[in-house]
């Protein structure tokens, strides 16, 4: 999936030489990569399978170098992809071979941790779980955690409006953020939001967020931070039968509770997690469900045995309450580990993210087992089920060039699959170079105009991580061409080249 | 799906078509209720009152789809039958309030700072561009990153970048039990615990000072508002009291001085500013009558960190506080990209949009 001038539009050549050249007259001085070993790591993203060495790295340490750099790439027309830990999965981070890489991992100050007015002001490279750590002697904590919260940074998430296990109840990053400030291409710098609940004007931060590096650069942050819930508890259900974990989801929601975090996994991520960090899951069962409850010790109380209750009715086998906090902390081990615990059981492996209407669990995964057989992959599922976010995970070997088109085949037609249903192509990781073509699935021709308008607005030359999130006509036009969907040809009014 | 209303959609497209061609700017219509609320814009009405309907609500998804022209009443009516609930709280500004208008206007009421804002439980829309053609941006799922997050930026844009048709919204179970709580203080002391409040977890879902006491709504399930009213003291009054401040009822909103929404940090104290006020949402939202000129207010609530805006438009010239000259460019580069020929709402927010 590397950058095509022929679907994504021209690129500029880059006079490599000229741009090292203005890059070093930047004071303080820059560190910058260029040679072949020191671009290597620098290659891809979390999504391995797609890769292209940037041209120039460049490594600032300091809010005035980003701002002259932007200057510099817009006076010569470079185009810059912007990355931060660099754990997403979507290749939204992948370099361009004419492009330079703006590497803000070294942005690691908190600025500001305010116990009182519940806040911290961080710069974009702080790792998400460092902010937590640095909230928790105040009792307080920051909300949205990813499973990769030990490595991705505050900047990547809200660039992707990451989620975790724990968005069901308190929101995506969109939702946890008060306030950021942001470098356009052309230099300038935007204060979004703000202390106050709302700002005047359009509501920038919320279109800055998930919009993964296109329309600027995020140079801080202000985070709310909660406090800790003084009781939390976990129930660990298992099932006979996907449908009835499928219906088990939506029942608990019906009954009016809304659990922390409400995470499924089917048998073979169960068994994966189980081998990698011995959880102590049930092995012999099709699917579990974690259920986490957190409040006032008396309520948590009061909803662990509704939950049970409606456990109990939908037909699970057997339901485990987590005994003390290490039992609690080891049911969510196998959860979060599961990504790389299934990693270990294939050379490859390609994490899908669509979403669905709950109600449709049961019968979205049975058609993706039945897909999984048609292209002859395996598929493990572990995802967010009370959000209605799939995350199925296709196994397969990179080496062989053959697997990795069927792989890519069988992910397309589930993410048309989430379409189909209700659902989107992507719920947290955002669309990247990934899912660049199944935009022209979810969206027409004049809504992808429209997100086309609003890059205009900000960058006007199309210099911000071009190829990524929004597709060219053309894109559209020529992958319709080879897959026509739903019986009606998207784009039927352009011409086929 | 909503049988009993048409579905209007195609000729308000037609109309924005007309308009386009023959240059000329509409005026976007919800209810009308909040016609004050912004600067007053000289256009052809486009209604969307007779666009409306319950489109789809499946509680188990928590989810409601409506038509724009929905009344908000109607709205809440349906949800509270299966026992959920706007979160945010819609302000209501008579039985005439729409959905589209509310969502335009992206108002919150007192349970905010708790539960969240409007934008906050926005998951789709369906929008009119200024060619006319029908758009989808978001959905009814509860997560979805697929392309910019137009859905909230269409929320509070006031009409100014296209005709909202179609709002989809999270819902919630409506909370156990409830109760009100009165304590007789003054501010700072009230602003004293409420910060001491802020970072535990309590039950809260309302803080309103109204220069006498301080009114606490709690919320949650039987057991942690027992618990926390039985830890924190003070004198029940009627839940409905929060009913009157969401509806504009309550004395203050009968004053005949302009009605001003002042935006601030949470634990603002009331501001130099001649008038009466209720500080709302611990501080962040202050409900000001005051006849004082637009400019101080705006430069007070700037001073504190925030911004204010005025409900009685027509009368001043800068309802809106205004914004820095790079935020207006961009906004104005915005506008101008999603709505070329200027025809949606000219004016409302800013001049210059
Ligand atoms: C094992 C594993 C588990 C994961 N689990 C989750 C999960 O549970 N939930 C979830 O949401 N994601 C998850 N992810 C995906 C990933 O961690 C998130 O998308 C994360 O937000 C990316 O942050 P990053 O700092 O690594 O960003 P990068 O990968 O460096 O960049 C991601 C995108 O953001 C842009 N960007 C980064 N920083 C900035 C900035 N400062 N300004 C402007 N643009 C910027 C980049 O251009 C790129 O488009 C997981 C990844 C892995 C590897």
């Amino acid at each position: 999936m590397l950058y095509d001038e022929h679907l994504d539009g021209a690129l500029p050549r880059t006079d490599l030489a000229e741009l090292v050249d203005a890059l070093s007259a930047i004071r303080p001085p820059l560190e910058l990569l260029s040679s072949r070993e020191e671009l290597t790591p620098y290659e891809c993203d979390g999504l391995s399978a797609y890769r292209s060495p940037p041209l120039l790295v460049a490594l600032p340490d300091d809010l005035e170098q980003i701002g002259e750099i932007l200057n510099i790439c817009r006076r010569l027309g470079v185009p810059v992809v912007t990355r931060g830990a660099g754990t997403g999965l979507s290749g939204g981070a992948m370099p361009l071979p004419q492009g330079l890489l703006l590497v803000l991992s070294r942005f690691k100050g908190i600025l500001e941790l305010d116990a009182e007015r519940c806040l911290a002001r961080v710069e974009p490279g702080v790792r998400n779980l460092a902010i937590s750590q640095a909230a928790a002697p105040h009792g307080l904590y920051y909300a949205p955690d990813p499973s990769s919260q030990i490595a991705c940074s505050i900047g990547g998430n809200m660039a992707e409006n990451a989620g975790g296990v724990h968005c069901l109840k308190y929101g995506l990053t969109v939702h946890n953020l008060l306030a950021a400030q942001v470098l356009t291409i052309e230099g300038e710098r935007l204060s979004l939001g703000g202390e106050a609940l709302d700002a005047p004007g359009f509501d920038l931060l919320a279109l800055f967020t998930g919009s993964e590096g296109m329309l600027g650069v995020i140079t801080e942050i202000t985070v709310k931070l909660l406090p800790k819930p003084p009781s939390a508890k976990v129930l660990l259900a298992s099932f006979d039968e996907l449908e009835d974990a499928g219906r088990a989801v939506a029942e608990i929601i019906s009954a009016g509770v809304i659990p922390a975090g409400l995470e499924m996994m089917d048998r073979l991520a169960i068994e994966a997690a189980e081998a990698f960090v011995h959880a102590g899951y049930p092995l012999d069962v099709s699917a579990i469900l974690i259920c986490e409850l957190d409040g006032v010790e008396a309520d948590v109380t009061e909803q662990c045995a509704r939950v049970r209750t409606v456990l109990e009715r939908t037909g699970s086998r057997e339901i485990r309450l987590a005994r003390d906090e290490a039992e609690r902390q080891r049911f969510w081990a196998g959860r979060k580990n599961a990504f790389p615990a299934v990693g270990r059981l294939a050379p490859d492996y390609y994490c899908m993210d669509g979403t669905i209407p709950r109600r449709r669990l049961a019968a979205v995964l049975e058609r993706i087992a039945s897909l999984a057989d048609e292209h002859q992959l395996r598929v493990a599922n572990v995802f967010h089920a009370g959000d209605g976010n799939l995350h199925p995970l296709i196994l397969f070997d990179a080496n062989q060039a053959e697997q990795l088109e069927r792989a890519e085949r069988l992910g397309a037609r589930i993410l048309e699959l989430c379409v189909e249903v209700g659902g989107s192509i992507t719920g947290e990781h955002g669309v990247g170079r990934e899912k660049i073509n199944q935009m022209c699935v979810q969206f027409r021709a004049p809504e992808l105009e429209h997100f086309r308008a609003v890059k205009a607005a900000f960058d006007p030359e199309g210099l911000l991580n071009p190829g990524k999130q929004v597709p060219t006509l053309a894109r559209c036009a020529e992958y319709g061409a080879m897959h026509v969907h739903a019986s009606n040809l998207a784009f039927a009014e352009l011409e086929r080249f | 799906m909503d049988t009993e209303h048409p579905d209007l959609t195609e000729s308000l497209c037609a109309q924005v078509r007309e308009a386009a061609a023959g240059r000329y700017a509409l005026r976007i219509i919800g209810g009308d209720t909040k016609r004050g609320l912004g600067r007053a814009v000289v256009g052809e009405p486009l209604s969307l009152a007779g666009h409306r309907g319950v489109v789809s609500f499946e509680p188990s998804e928590l989810v409601v789809t409506a038509r724009a022209g929905t009344p908000l009443a109607e709205l809440e009516a349906r949800l509270n039958q299966a026992g959920q609930m706007l979160p945010y709280e819609p302000l209501l500004t008579g039985p005439a309030c729409t959905l589209g208008g509310a969502v335009a206007s992206g108002l919150s009421g007192p349970r905010r700072p708790w539960a969240g804002a409007l934008r906050d439980f926005v998951l789709g829309v369906r929008v009119i561009d200024a060619k006319g053609q029908a758009l989808r941006f978001g959905g009814e799922v509860m997560k979805n990153v697929a392309g910019y997050d137009l859905s909230r930026l269409m929320t509070g844009s006031h009409g100014c970048l296209g005709v909202i048709t179609e709002v989809s919204l999270k819902v919630l179970p409506k909370p156990r039990a409830q109760l009100s709580l009165r304590f007789e203080l003054g501010w700072e002391e009230a602003a004293r615990r409420l910060a001491k409040w802020r970072a535990q977890p309590l039950p809260l879902a309302g803080a309103c000072h109204d220069g006498k006491a301080l009114r606490l709504r709690l919320e949650g399930g039987e057991a942690a508002v027992a618990a926390t009213h039985a830890r924190l003291g003070g004198e029940r009054f009627d839940d409905q009291w929060w009913q009157r401040l969401r509806r504009f009822e309550l004395e203050l909103f009968d004053d005949p001085r302009p009605l001003w929404r002042l935006s601030l940090p949470p634990g603002t104290a009331r501001l130099p500013i001649e008038g009466e006020a209720l500080l709302d949402w611990g501080g962040a939202q202050h409900w000001l009558k005051s006849d004082a000129p637009a400019t101080r207010i705006h430069a007070e609530a700037r001073r504190c960190g925030g911004h204010a805006c005025c409900f009685d438009g027509a009368q001043v010239e800068l309802p809106f506080t205004p914004l820095d000259a790079v935020m207006l460019r961009y906004h104005q580069r915005l506008k101008a990209q999603l709505d070329p020929l200027g025809i949606f709402n000219p004016g409302r927010l800013y001049p210059e949009l």
